[in-house]
């Protein structure tokens, strides 16, 4: 679905179907650099349960025009934005990643239109490397093969995927090689900066579920303690064997983990 | 700081799509010899027909072993995804039919193996699907025979029987000018020997029966995508980037984004016309692909001696490989196949058609059957046998002459591949009438 957001042309995935206002709303929010295809089994799932599922492409993204927002605030912002335009009240968001830190910030800022967040692959402070950034900044294809490596778990380095016949590792790598220059830089950055995740969690009022990989190298569990102490009474799924991509690395675990809180 | 390597082709071969099993703690890749998998519940079922979680339902469909070999296929070659088939013909099949339907074109290298001319040039037409059969060692060649209604530019890595090395980047740059992809069979070089989707191809196609299986024990196709053709940009696609009706609208391009075409040539294509591969085939060819590079080094290195053997004999007239003075493509070779052209070549015999069949019918290590890409060395006399309906002057359109032979190296010792081939000259002399 496309619609018109602050005179942008951007996409919605809606599993070809039309916004139904009589049934619940999920808003999925991939991270740095991706696109909706991230979420295609979940979004398809929840789908056919019964909710109108908008698998976004943030600005300058996938299929969606424009350029990409500086701030995780501005990205929130957005998404209430295409809330607005379907004439949605309340959704309960699914980010990933970068994708996480606009869930929360919806939530945090937002509180009366978001009844749920699930936080895949997140923390907060998020903290990029220079290396990443600089990289990326350059349009390197070093920050694409950074990312790809370091987001998968050691053990999926050699692939393993449940998804019959999709090297994981190469589709990754092609998503990221679709984006657009700068566009990586963009959300890294907006990554690195936000950095009033932890004050914005104790805001949230919403259910709230962290899915997190047990292997992750990029957010780790460890760091996550801050914003697991910073939400009220968070549900807190790790994931065994999963790294950052979790989308990708357990896919059924990660569907059974978001029914806690969708 | 630079990004951390990726795994090397040789820990890829061993390694990549395989997890120790899950509730057995096997190290190798069980052969998963089940039709069906059981459903936990039935939300679970609904779920994974309608691609909402990741898991096997029927084994025409996926396997949990072809899984481990595709992902494998498709790590080493660089793409996003594979599908494994009944046979490299399969495979072929699977991508036209996943791209095209009647009324559409193919531009192919005329230097085609038999079994992939034959699917071109006489069955596919009866299903409204015309090839134009081009030079293919003349890029411009290729773009003249583009049409409008032009779905696909196909050649071989390595053209049959000829050896011509194919020009990928320039081909790929007259495919992509005209929005259509490169698909290449890279049968005979494996990704050992080249990574054509480094070099622009954007479809692969192995028969897994040959090189990459490597001991001539099973029947099998590998198509691989690598996910870097645009089919929407392209606009000529509608298979990829329009609703599909066969599966609830679904488009691919939309839902899967880089893997749309090895998508839905599972799910339509593997599902529909339903050649897919065994499990134990799945098995016996990850078996070769673990030693990969080691064989094909040695297939390498055993082709240059006996090429470098043959060069020296007076009774052959010419050897065509590409790393040789004298053949064609020796600089492209070079540049594209730096480790090596493979184990597959042809010489010509002096003394005609008998001298052919003398020589092969005196070979006893020499295994004469038709097949290539064996561990065991394998050879066969075209005029006699796959060609032998053919008079002198159409076999000499093909490249093939009446004492053409052509070779596949295994990996005896060379020594005694040697021997061989003398007594077979031996026996081709005496034939010819000559005194050797």
């Amino acid at each position: 679905m496309r619609i018109q957001v602050n005179g942008e042309t951007v996409y919605c995935y809606t599993n070809s179907r039309d916004i139904d206002h009589d049934k619940p709303s999920i808003v999925f929010v991939h991270g740095s650099g991706m696109d909706h295809t991230v979420w295609t089994l979940a979004s398809r799932h929840f789908a056919r349960h019964g909710n109108n599922v908008i698998s976004i492409d943030l600005p300058g993204h996938g299929r969606s025009g424009g350029k990409p927002l500086a701030t995780v605030e501005d990205m929130s912002s957005w998404v209430m934005s295409v809330l607005d335009t379907l004439e949605i009240s309340e959704a309960a968001l699914v980010g990933h990643s970068l994708g996480s830190l606009i869930a929360l910030e919806c939530a945090a800022s937002h509180s009366d239109r978001v009844r749920a967040i699930a936080l895949v692959g997140t923390t907060s402070p998020m903290p990029v490397s220079d290396a990443i950034l600089n990289a990326a900044e350059a349009d390197d294809h070093a920050a694409f093969d950074m990312l790809t490596q370091w987001g998968f778990s050691k053990r999926h380095q050699f692939g393993g995927n449940r998804n019959s016949g999709i090297w994981m590792i190469g589709n990754t790598l092609r998503l990221y090689e679709r984006s657009g220059p700068g566009v990586l830089f963009h959300d890294m950055r907006a990554c690195n900066e936000y950095t009033s995740g932890t004050d914005q969690a104790s805001k949230v009022a919403c259910p709230a579920l962290l899915i997190l990989g047990a292997e992750d190298r990029l957010t780790p569990v460890r760091s996550t303690r801050a914003l697991q102490e910073a939400i009220p009474s968070p549900l807190v799924e790790v994931l065994s064997g999963a790294g950052h991509t979790i989308m990708v690395e357990a896919p059924n675990a990660m569907l059974d983990a978001l029914h806690k809180v969708l | 700081m630079a990004a951390p390597d990726y795994p090397g082709l040789d820990t890829l071969a061993l390694h990549a799509g395989a997890q120790p099993d899950p509730s057995t703690g096997a190290r190798a890749t069980p052969i998963y010899q089940s039709a069906s998998f059981c459903f936990p519940d039935s939300d679970y079922a609904a779920s994974l027909f309608n691609i909402e979680r990741a898991g096997h339902v029927y084994s025409r469909l996926s396997n949990p072993t072809n899984a481990v070999l595709e992902e494998r296929i498709a790590a080493l070659e660089g793409g996003v995804g594979a599908i494994a088939t009944a046979s490299g013909q399969a495979a072929l099949h699977l991508a036209i039919i996943t791209l095209m339907g009647a009324g559409s074109h193919i531009v192919a290298s005329a230097a085609l193996y038999g079994g992939s001319h034959n699917l071109l040039g006489y069955t596919l037409p009866r299903f409204g699907i015309e090839t134009t059969f081009v030079d293919p060692r003349d890029p411009q060649a290729f773009a003249d025979a583009i049409q409008d209604n032009t779905r696909l530019v196909f050649g071989e890595t390595l053209g049959n029987p000829s050896l011509d090395v194919l020009n990928i980047p320039a081909i790929a740059e007259v495919a992509h000018a005209a929005g259509l992809p490169l698909m290449v069979d890279s049968t005979t070089t494996t990704p050992y020997l080249m990574k054509p989707f480094e070099l622009g191809a954007d479809i692969i196609q192995h028969s897994a029966t040959k090189f990459l299986s490597g001991h001539g024990i099973v029947i099998g196709g590998l198509l691989v995508d690598s996910g870097q053709f645009d089919w929407e940009a392209s606009g000529k696609f509608p298979t990829l980037s329009e609703p599909y009706e066969g599966f609830h609208n679904l488009i691919f391009t939309e839902e899967f984004g880089p893997a749309a075409m090895i998508q839905r040539a599972r799910k339509e294509g593997l599902r529909d016309f339903g050649a897919c591969m065994a499990p134990t085939s799945a098995f016996h060819i990850l078996q070769g692909i673990e030693t990969l590079s080691v064989r094909m080094s040695r297939h390498v290195d055993n082709t240059r001696a006996i090429t470098s053997f043959l060069l020296e004999q007076e009774q052959v007239t010419r050897v065509g490989y590409p790393e040789l003075d004298g053949h064609p493509d020796q600089a492209l070779a070079k540049e594209l196949l730096p480790n090596g052209c493979g184990a597959v070549f042809s010489f010509d015999l002096a003394g005609g058609r008998e001298a052919g069949i003398a020589f092969v019918d005196a070979l006893s290590v020499f295994s004469h059957l038709a097949n290539i890409g064996d561990a065991k060395s394998l050879v066969i006399h075209p005029a006699s046998t796959t060609h032998h309906r053919m008079d002198a002057a159409a076999l000499a359109a093909g490249g093939i002459g009446e004492g053409t032979i052509r070779l596949s190296i295994g990996l005896e010792d060379p020594k005694d591949l040697i021997a061989d081939l003398k007594q077979g000259l031996r026996a081709a002399g005496k034939a010819a009438g000559g005194s050797r």
